[in-house]
């Protein structure tokens, strides 16, 4: 698995997660990912870049273009410097949520994408890093 | 601290036709004033009149703060300039070279007037150099700004514009949703629908998704926010424009949409909606 392009794109404010989005579906295109894939991967990247903003307090999503064999993936990193998850294994709960959302975001997106994995420590950040492969 | 001398506001005023020849030269050679979105004559009135206010405000102030009172008229006057330039569409290097172009004739009189006082030249090039840069910084400034006041506007109008409630039918409203949709677009929809059922007497309200191109929980959020306010008011909501990778793309979130009647394009939709309030379309034989 060798990394073929990379890039990183600021997720500070709401506008950066329509950016972020943005960036995401023009990259699902290029690695040749299906409609329903382009359309998962984009509402997993607009869920995180959403957290990242809401509860990270803004941050970064870094983007990965990769290969493997005949395959072609996209993988997205969203990483912040807030206040972190205090408990992981809650925050990994259908329904459950710190703010006012529907508590399904980070879940979702699990189910959304193809790789998933949240690291966080309390004030330090959270970093979190999903894949799909066409 | 500098000051223009009275002897270079003289020459200035003793040789103003010449300036503003030279000066239009200069503009023309950037294809300023070739320009067809200015006419001619009022190019020709916007050199003189800055010619003017520059040797009205430069006898009396001071040439490196253009933010003092002796300046006033001289800024309406260069915010009013770069204001309209800014509505007809031209780029901000467009109105900075305005003012920058008059350097050159500016130094060129200068240079003939002290030609054998090199000190006092020195002296009065930095003071009118000074003043042209604050001035041009300051033309800058208000042309960023008008162009941020129309974007601002923009802004406005797309979002009135973006949420037309459109009645299809008696009884029956529908509202086309396009493009993102965050609190703030999600508060003005809601506001427009609700009012607009209240005002018909609506008992369906159809909210259109074919435009909306990605739904995610916050988005979901808003739309079950709303279908719950459209029925808390007596009408019901049928949700319309689902497409397949929609579809299921809220499956695998997990997003419960059950109790909702969606439906996935806006004719399926408005069909129900006719049955509901007992219609029946066909066919004329």
């Amino acid at each position: 698995m060798r990394p073929e392009r990379t890039g990183s794109q600021p997720v500070r404010s709401e506008q950066d997660v329509v950016l972020a989005r943005q960036v995401a579906r023009k990259l699902a295109v290029e690695c040749g990912l299906r409609l329903v894939d382009q359309t998962k991967l984009v509402t997993a990247a607009s869920e995180l870049a959403r957290n990242t903003v809401i509860y990270g307090g803004g941050g970064d999503m870094d983007w990965e273009v990769v290969e493997e064999g005949s395959r072609k993936g996209l993988r997205l990193v969203f990483r912040d410097e807030g206040p972190g998850i205090a408990d992981v294994k809650l925050a990994m709960t259908d329904g459950w949520t710190s703010g006012n959302g529907l508590g399904l975001g980070l879940t979702g997106t699990r189910r959304l994408v193809d790789e998933f994995s949240l690291e966080s420590a309390p004030g330090v950040g959270t970093r979190v890093t999903i894949c799909k492969w066409n | 601290m500098s000051t223009l001398s009275q002897r270079t506001i003289d020459a200035i005023r003793s040789n103003e036709s010449q300036l503003l020849a030279s000066w239009s030269v200069n503009l023309e050679a950037s294809g300023a004033s070739r320009d067809t979105r200015i006419g001619h004559s009022e190019f020709e009135g916007q050199t003189r009149e800055f010619l003017r206010l520059l040797v009205a405000g430069s006898a009396t102030g001071d040439t490196g703060s253009v933010a003092s009172n002796e300046w006033s008229e001289t800024r309406a006057f260069l915010e009013k300039l770069s204001r309209s330039r800014a509505l007809q569409g031209f780029d901000s290097a467009h109105t900075a070279h305005f003012i920058f172009s008059l350097k050159r004739p500016l130094f060129d009189l200068l240079q003939k007037e002290y030609a054998t006082d090199p000190a006092e030249l020195a002296n009065q090039l930095w003071a009118i150099s000074e003043m042209l840069d604050t001035l041009g910084m300051h033309t800058i400034r208000t042309f960023q700004k008008s162009r941020e006041e129309v974007i601002a506007r923009q802004q406005e109008e797309l979002l009135e514009l973006s949420t037309p409630v459109v009645k299809l039918w008696d009884g029956v409203l529908a509202l086309p949703m396009i493009g993102t949709l965050d609190s703030q677009r999600t508060q003005v929809v809601m506001e427009s629908l609700l009012q607009r059922i209240v005002d018909t007497g609506s008992e369906i309200a159809i909210i259109d998704i074919t435009g909306v191109p990605t739904v995610d929980t916050l988005v979901a959020q808003h739309l079950l926010k709303t279908v719950t306010a459209i029925r808390l008011m007596g009408a019901d909501a049928i949700i319309s424009g689902v497409r397949p990778q929609i579809a299921q793309t809220i499956v695998h979130l997990g997003l419960d949409l059950q109790g909702i009647v969606t439906k996935a394009n806006l004719a399926d939709a408005l069909a129900l909606a006719l049955k509901r309030s007992g219609y029946q379309v066909g066919k004329a034989s």
